[in-house]
Order: structure tokens, then sequence, then C-alpha cells
């Protein structure tokens, strides 16, 4: 018996926008109707659905609007398997999750999305000042940075950069040039938010946030929803467009779950990379098209160094001067411009643009020579997912 | 309205971390079977798993792991810029967490730089934030 592969059979995508006078749920609803046409498949083929992080709720409201259950509900959908959760390889844990579903023969074709609402209703540390003085208490492993004043993910972030720095004398001038691809990249995709060129003097004289972090080192928080259709090979095979194979995929997590113990400038990347690679008999070299995590600038070097595009320190140098990651390179990164352009869709805007330029369907921004091979990579820091699509 | 920071919940895994300033003194989990230090605070050894882990005072004493400048006022009257580094204690290499430097010069602030706990009291909490250390 050959064996079930799991397929990306349709995707779907909703609006980008800053602040779009539109419901999450209504968003998710866009991107998931898409992705269903786009796939050829009815209502009644869907048997799955998992989504990442499910639905949040108080401050955190934001970050993730819509769960599951709401979406079973407003499509009328029957399914035998559904779920959300945060803890797992990054953002990637939804397909992991709906990968394992398939692949037990639980499922045949499942929903995976995710919907932001961060554009118009913020980031979840907001409520760490609340406006009327009530004094917020902490009890999970964020009080050892609330209380001490470090409130945002950059505050943490920034120390592994400059840890970075000081080990391998990494520079601002190069770390630049993530931002920059990213936004000469996105010069070519409508959808995105800033599409304004952009120069590393531009990048060089932006606003400082948090040394060595400025505002573009960081990702814009959008309202978006992302959505995709996973198929077991076993089921209906005449999709509309020819699917792609999730050939390996993997997830992990620091040992210590705490921003401030990890093996800095190290982070979880390494452990990920090497499980994927264990997963299949590509190598980095049979690779096309890289679609790899710029929430912030740093992310994406940790993932060069760790998928093996550079050695351990070398990434600053790697990606001075923009070639080695541009349209051009051996291994274009990011063609849609990163959520540092396009959108913080917080990591599935990643998987869209790898399968769009397997399909070979990336119009202005389609990566030369034919790809057949994209990685994708979501988060770093302390937790995080890649995977490698191939082309059918 | 003042910037007021958020405080931890206090209960019995983390109480020693943000209160023992009021002896002060700073306290970090030790596990007496192997010798572990164990920090974040959590009620077993990860290396031995015994659950005898207690807080043991520390010198205080230790170095920037790494540091940022923050720049910028997250909230309405927080004061900028202001240092927040991880500090790995002298005792082991194991214990490293994040804090804030205060009687600073910001912009001489070095990966390396030798710094000592210099308590902050706020509410019921000695907030464990760290200073350069006077020779």
């Amino acid at each position: 018996m050959a064996s079930l592969d799991v397929l990306i059979s349709g995707i779907g995508q909703s609006a980008i926008g800053r602040k779009l006078d539109r419901t999450g749920l209504s968003l998710t609803i866009d991107a998931v109707l898409e992705a269903m046409a786009d796939a050829g498949l009815k209502k009644s083929d869907i048997d799955g659905i998992v989504t990442f992080p499910g639905r949040l709720t108080g401050s955190m409201y934001s970050f993730s609007p819509v769960g599951c259950h709401e979406l079973i509900q407003a499509l009328g959908l029957e399914v035998k398997y559904y779920t959300g959760v945060w803890e797992g390889g990054g953002q990637l844990v939804a397909f992991h999750n709906a990968y394992n579903a398939i692949k037990t023969g639980q499922c045949r074709h499942v929903i995976v999305f995710r919907t932001i609402a961060e554009g118009s209703g913020g980031t979840f540390w907001n409520d760490n000042n609340a406006d009327d003085g009530r004094r917020l208490r902490v009890n999970d492993m964020f009080q050892y940075f609330y209380c001490m004043d470090a409130h945002t993910m950059i505050n943490w972030m920034a120390q592994y950069v400059q840890r970075h720095f000081y080990l391998y004398g990494t520079k601002r001038e190069q770390m630049g040039w993530i931002a920059v691809n990213a936004r000469r990249n996105a010069a070519r995709n409508p959808k995105a938010i800033f599409r304004k060129p952009m120069t590393i003097d531009d990048y060089m004289n932006a606003k400082m946030l948090s040394t060595p972090m400025c505002l573009l080192d960081c990702d814009p928080l959008t309202d978006a929803s992302t959505a995709f259709i996973l198929s077991s090979s076993e089921a209906k095979r005449d999709f509309r467009i020819a699917p792609v194979k999730i050939e390996a995929i993997s997830g992990s997590l620091n040992k210590v779950g705490a921003w401030d113990q990890g093996d800095l400038p190290r982070m979880s990347a390494t452990e990920s990379a090497k499980a994927m690679w264990a997963q299949t008999d590509l190598k980095l070299k049979d690779v096309d098209v890289g679609l790899i995590y710029d929430g912030y600038t740093f992310l994406t070097m940790t993932w060069l160094e760790a998928l093996g595009f550079c050695g351990v320190g070398e990434s600053g140098p790697f990606i001075e001067g923009g070639e080695r990651i541009g349209m051009d390179a051996d291994i274009p990164i990011n063609p849609h411009g990163g959520q540092l352009s396009e959108g913080r869709t917080h990591g599935f805007g990643f998987v869209h643009e790898a399968v769009t330029q397997l399909r070979r369907m990336g119009g202005e921004r389609q990566v030369k020579g034919d790809p057949e091979v994209a990685i994708v990579c979501n988060g770093a820091g302390i937790v995080c997912g890649s995977m490698l699509l191939t082309r059918q | 309205m003042a910037y007021k920071r958020p405080l931890p919940v206090l209960n019995d895994d983390n109480r020693h971390f943000w209160t023992s300033g009021a002896e002060g003194m700073l306290k970090i989990l030790r596990c007496p079977d192997c010798g572990h230090w164990q920090h974040p605070p959590q009620p077993c050894c990860s290396v031995c798993l015994s659950r005898k882990v207690a807080p043991q005072p520390v010198s205080g004493k230790g170095r920037v792991w790494s540091f940022t400048i923050n720049v910028r006022a997250w909230f309405p009257d927080m004061e900028v810029p202001f240092v927040l580094a991880i500090v790995q204690l002298d005792e082991s290499e194991e214990v490293r967490f994040t804090t804030k430097l205060v009687n600073v010069d910001p912009e001489k602030v070095t990966i390396g730089m030798p710094v000592e706990v210099a308590f902050e009291k706020d509410d019921d909490v000695w907030l464990p934030f760290f200073q350069p250390a006077k020779s």
C-alpha cells in the first residue's frame, strides 16, 4: 500500500489591513470559503477543523478572536475532529495537528485557519497598565518580565539580538537587510500593507524602540484571516489545482519555556530545523524558495543559521547587501514581503505564499526556475515550527 | 495616571524571590540533593526531580549577560529611557533572569559588566533590580 500523504489542496485569505471594519468571523469566512472553493470541495467534504491558538478572551481577544466552535456553527459543519491549541510547534502546531489527524486516517479534508485582529484591537500586553489605576497581578511566567518593566516581546528579543551582536560582531547595518529585502519584494504584492521603497539608510534612521531594535525590525499589526484545506492523498484526487505535499513538519520548544533562559542567542529554531531535516531525504540545496518568519528581523537570521544557510553567528555577513536573500538568490526569501511588509498574519501568510510559489502563481513576484520545494518557518524565540513543502 | 507596573501573585513557589528583599538579601531555589540552582521557581528540581528545593540566600552579585536600552514609553507616564538586562548570578551559570538596571548611565552598560542587586519596594513586593557593582 502506498503511504498516505498529507496535501495542501486549497488556500484562501481575507483582505489584510491595519484596521478593517470587519469582524474576525467575517474575515475568517472569507478565507475559509475561498480555500474550499480553491480546493474544489463542498461543505459536506470537510470532516475536520483546526486553528491556532483557539479563541481567546479578555485582553488576548484580538490575538485570536475566532475559534473552531464559531466556525463550525457559522458554516454548519459536521466534523469528526477539531482543535485549537497554543502549545506546540509555534503557529504551525495547527498544521501539525491537522497532519496527524489525516495521517492516522481520522480525517480526509481538514480546514486549518488563523485569524488575527490586532490591527483593530492592539496587542495583548496593552492591559498591563490599565488607565483606571488598577494594579494588574500576574501569576504565570510573564511575571518575571512584566514586573521588571519588560512588557513587550521587543524588549525580550532585543537582548537576544544584543548578545548576537556581542558574540559575533553582527551590526544593525546587516540586520536591516531583512527589512529592506521584505520591502523590496512587497512592491510586487498588491496585498502588502507597506509597499513604499525603503533603503538601508531609512532603516538606520528609523525610530529606536529598544536597542538595538528599531520600528522597522517589527511587523505591523493587522486584521486578517488565512485558511487552508489539508487533504489526505487517499481522498479525492481531482483537485482544482495540483496540491502541494507536506514532506516534513516539526515543532520545538526551548527546554526552559521562558525568554531569558534559552541558550542565547540560539533559539528553538535549531531543534525544529534538525527534526525537520531528519524526516526527509531532501537537503537545503534542493529548496527553491524560503518563507521564513520575520515577525522581527532577527528571527529570520536565527532561522538562516538553524537551517544551514550559513554557520552559527554568520547570518549578519550572509544577509548584508541583500543579494543572498533577494529574488535572484539561490533561495529567495519571502517574495511576498514577509510579515514585515505584507502585515502580521502571524505565520500563516508564509504558508499561503509558499503554496502560491509552488503553484507558480506568484505573478510579478514569482521566483524564477519553476520551484519544486519550499521551506516554511514560523516563530523562533522559545517556540517554533518548520515545514518542507513539495510540488506534486 | 502614573505608570503602575504589574506585580506578581505571590504563592509558595515564588514568594522567596519577590519578598526576600525585606531581609536585605536575594534568595534563589536550590536542590539539596543534587545542588542544582532552580530558576524560575518551581516546586521540584528539574534535574533530579527532588521535591526538597528550598530558597537559599545568594550574594546578589552577577554580570550582565545581555541588555537593552528601552527607549519607547509603552504606557503614558512611563519614564524612559531605562535599561533592561538579563543578569547571570555569580553563584551559577544556571541562574539568570530579566531585571531592570538602576543607578546607571545607559550608555555605559556593557555585556559582562559586574552588577549587584538593588531592591525596590513596590506594594508588597521587593523587586530585585540591579545596579553597577560597587567594586
